[in-house]
């Protein structure tokens, strides 16, 4: 028995939710009476092992291939299902990312594992591990109880505090990778990174987002919300109404069809808080709404408010902040 | 070239905020229910692709959520309607064939049950390509049916497709999008490919449509013919309306905009949120 936790690398990096994800597993290791352990993945895996003994991890196994160098599934869920083996592992965890969430309900499919997909909270009850989960967009929560011997849990992004980092080391497991190059189906020909080093929207502590708002010059409207986005090094959302009209691409679409996201900070500029927008992202710790209608629902959600027009908001707000924070 | 499109019924986008655990846990719903949208897109890529390829389409449903395993025993008539409803509109917008797998004995089953039921219809067909799936169903949110009948079937996944660039040789090449990246992959067919909303503009359905849809008599398959049970490995329990939160909305004054800026700079500034 023993709890183990994939470690997403991106750009050489380990994902931020990871190690969310490692800090909630310790503790749920303890509270079982089970080792943890971490795995990772990749072309290289070494610095991604090292900080994880520093993250809860006392060990970690690592698979290094070339093979292993792009996020394929066939090949990372090989991977995960060979450390899953090796670790004994009956509750497997991963970050509730893109490519988390279906790696882990692959190996969880693979292993008739019993599976609570982008968990918002876990907990310990009379031994067994209880997942909760926001279902209906947001609109519903619900326990997921395990039947199965074992049990996978993916986690949402920004779910629990990323942990303080100590100076622990893990002990590395290196595994040879089992899979030829042959028994990989999917070829990736070619990949583009987006964002150029941008805030990803799930992993952002703030967010700026625009919404209908911006009608009167959606071009103009976007560039301040970027502009303000990055003098607070933040994320750039959007109503699914900004979207719909052509504004911004759908990436940046916060709620129900969108991204749900929870960060510590998250400032609407004319969003006017449709509850299928309030479903995505309503979690923030703390929501600023800045908008012409005093009667706007999102004035109802927020914990500040400025009434007034964006077009010159916005820009005062990015000054104000650069003078402030000395940028 | 056959091509199958795996689809739900689900309440409304906009009704969600309405729906109730009670209604969730009779399977019986006030809010309008509708073909989930992330299938319509899956539904209009395999109509695109039919025509492009001149591929055979087929659309295959259960209905509603399998009853979350919240051990429901009614509700198997209206999981069988709504199935019905999504293949008619699959079928009004323009997918050549229907069948519909029946909800008898997959009851208080969880989404392997699902996705074994799916998958045993699809290698059923036997001359199946390609499965094209939504990437994921506004109730459930799981995200994770259709990597199951992926699994199941031992298919190549594509997930996260934004477009599919070419389909010749027996291989299906296309642009996913991931977190922070935007790739470029081929896999060899047969093989299952879950679509996001920057594909296609689902059509909506004509009036022909709409008319040979209403006449469609939709063949039923027979789980325990296709060898599926209902199996339980994780359950819901204790579904609730999460707690609302109470806000109280600090109004940030100023006589120019650029005095409310600094003063709500300053509140943040203060209240240590920044």
């Amino acid at each position: 028995m023993s709890v183990l936790v994939w470690l997403e690398q991106r750009d050489g990096a380990v994902v931020p939710s990871s190690w969310e994800t490692l800090g909630k597993a310790a503790e749920i290791a303890q509270r079982l009476g089970t080792p943890v352990a971490a795995v990772v993945m990749g072309a290289e895996t070494a610095a991604a092992a090292q900080a994880a003994g520093g993250y809860g991890a006392p060990t970690v196994y690592t698979l290094t291939s070339p093979l292993l160098a792009d996020y394929r599934l066939s090949a990372y869920a090989a991977a995960l299902h060979q450390a899953a083996r090796a670790a004994h592992a009956t509750i497997l965890l991963a970050p509730a990312t893109t490519n988390g969430r279906e790696l882990l309900a692959a190996v969880a499919c693979d292993l008739d594992a019993g599976l609570a997909p982008d968990a918002v909270d876990v907990r310990v009850e009379d031994g067994q591990v209880i997942a909760v989960r926001s279902v209906y967009s947001n609109n519903l929560l619900t326990d997921v109880v395990f039947h199965a011997p074992v049990q996978c849990i993916s986690v949402r992004p920004r779910a629990f505090p990323l942990p303080t980092p100590t100076s622990a080391q893990a002990a590395v497991q290196p595994l040879d990778f089992a899979l030829a190059a042959d028994a990989i189906p999917e070829q990736i020909t070619a990949n583009t990174r987006l964002g150029d080093g941008k805030v990803n929207l799930t992993d952002a502590a703030i967010i700026v987002a625009g919404g209908r708002g911006v009608a009167a010059d959606p071009a103009k409207g976007f560039a301040l919300v970027a502009e303000l986005a990055a003098v607070l090094d933040a994320a750039v959302g959007a109503s699914r109404a900004a979207v719909d009209a052509g504004y911004i691409p759908y990436k940046h679409q916060v709620g129900q069809t969108g991204k749900t996201v929870k960060p510590d900070l998250y400032i609407a500029a004319g969003i006017s808080g449709a509850i299928q927008h309030l479903a995505g992202m309503g979690g923030s710790k703390v929501i600023v709404a800045i908008n012409k209608d005093a009667n706007a629902p999102i004035f109802s959600r927020a914990h500040y408010g400025v009434v007034g027009d964006l077009f010159t908001l916005l820009p005062a707000l990015t000054a104000a902040f650069k003078q402030r924070l000395g940028k | 070239m056959k091509i199958a499109v795996l689809i739900k019924q689900t309440p409304e986008t906009a009704d969600l905020p309405t729906v109730t655990p009670d209604e969730v846990t009779r399977g019986a719903f006030q809010a309008k229910l509708a073909i989930n949208p992330w299938d319509e897109f899956a539904v209009e890529e395999a109509i695109q692709l039919g025509e492009r390829l001149d591929a055979d389409t087929l659309a295959l449903s259960l209905g509603l959520s399998l009853g979350l395993s919240l051990g429901l025993s009614l509700g198997d008539d209206a999981a069988n309607d709504a199935a019905n409803d999504a293949l008619k509109h699959a079928l009004a917008m323009g997918i050549a064939a229907a069948k519909r797998i029946d909800r008898a004995g997959l009851t208080g089953g969880d989404l392997w049950t699902t996705a074994a039921a799916l998958a045993a219809a699809v290698r059923a067909e036997g001359d199946i390509d390609l499965v094209l799936v939504g990437k994921q169903s506004v109730d459930e949110n799981s995200g994770a049916v259709h990597v199951g009948v992926a699994r199941k079937l031992g298919w190549p996944l594509l997930s996260n497709v934004v477009q599919i660039v070419d389909i010749a040789d027996g291989h299906i090449t296309v642009t996913r999008a991931a977190d922070g990246v935007q790739e470029t992959v081929a896999a060899p067919l047969p093989a299952v490919v879950s679509v996001g909303k920057e594909i296609n503009e689902p059509r909506y359905p004509g009036f022909m449509g709409l008319r040979k849809a209403s006449k469609a008599q939709i063949p039923v398959l027979d789980p325990a013919a296709l060898g599926v049970r209902a199996e339980a490995r994780a359950s819901w329990s204790n579904l609730r309306k999460p707690a609302a939160r109470a806000t109280t909305v600090r109004l940030i004054s100023g006589a120019t905009p650029q005095e409310q800026a600094a003063n709500l700079v300053d509140a943040l500034l203060n209240d240590k949120v920044i």
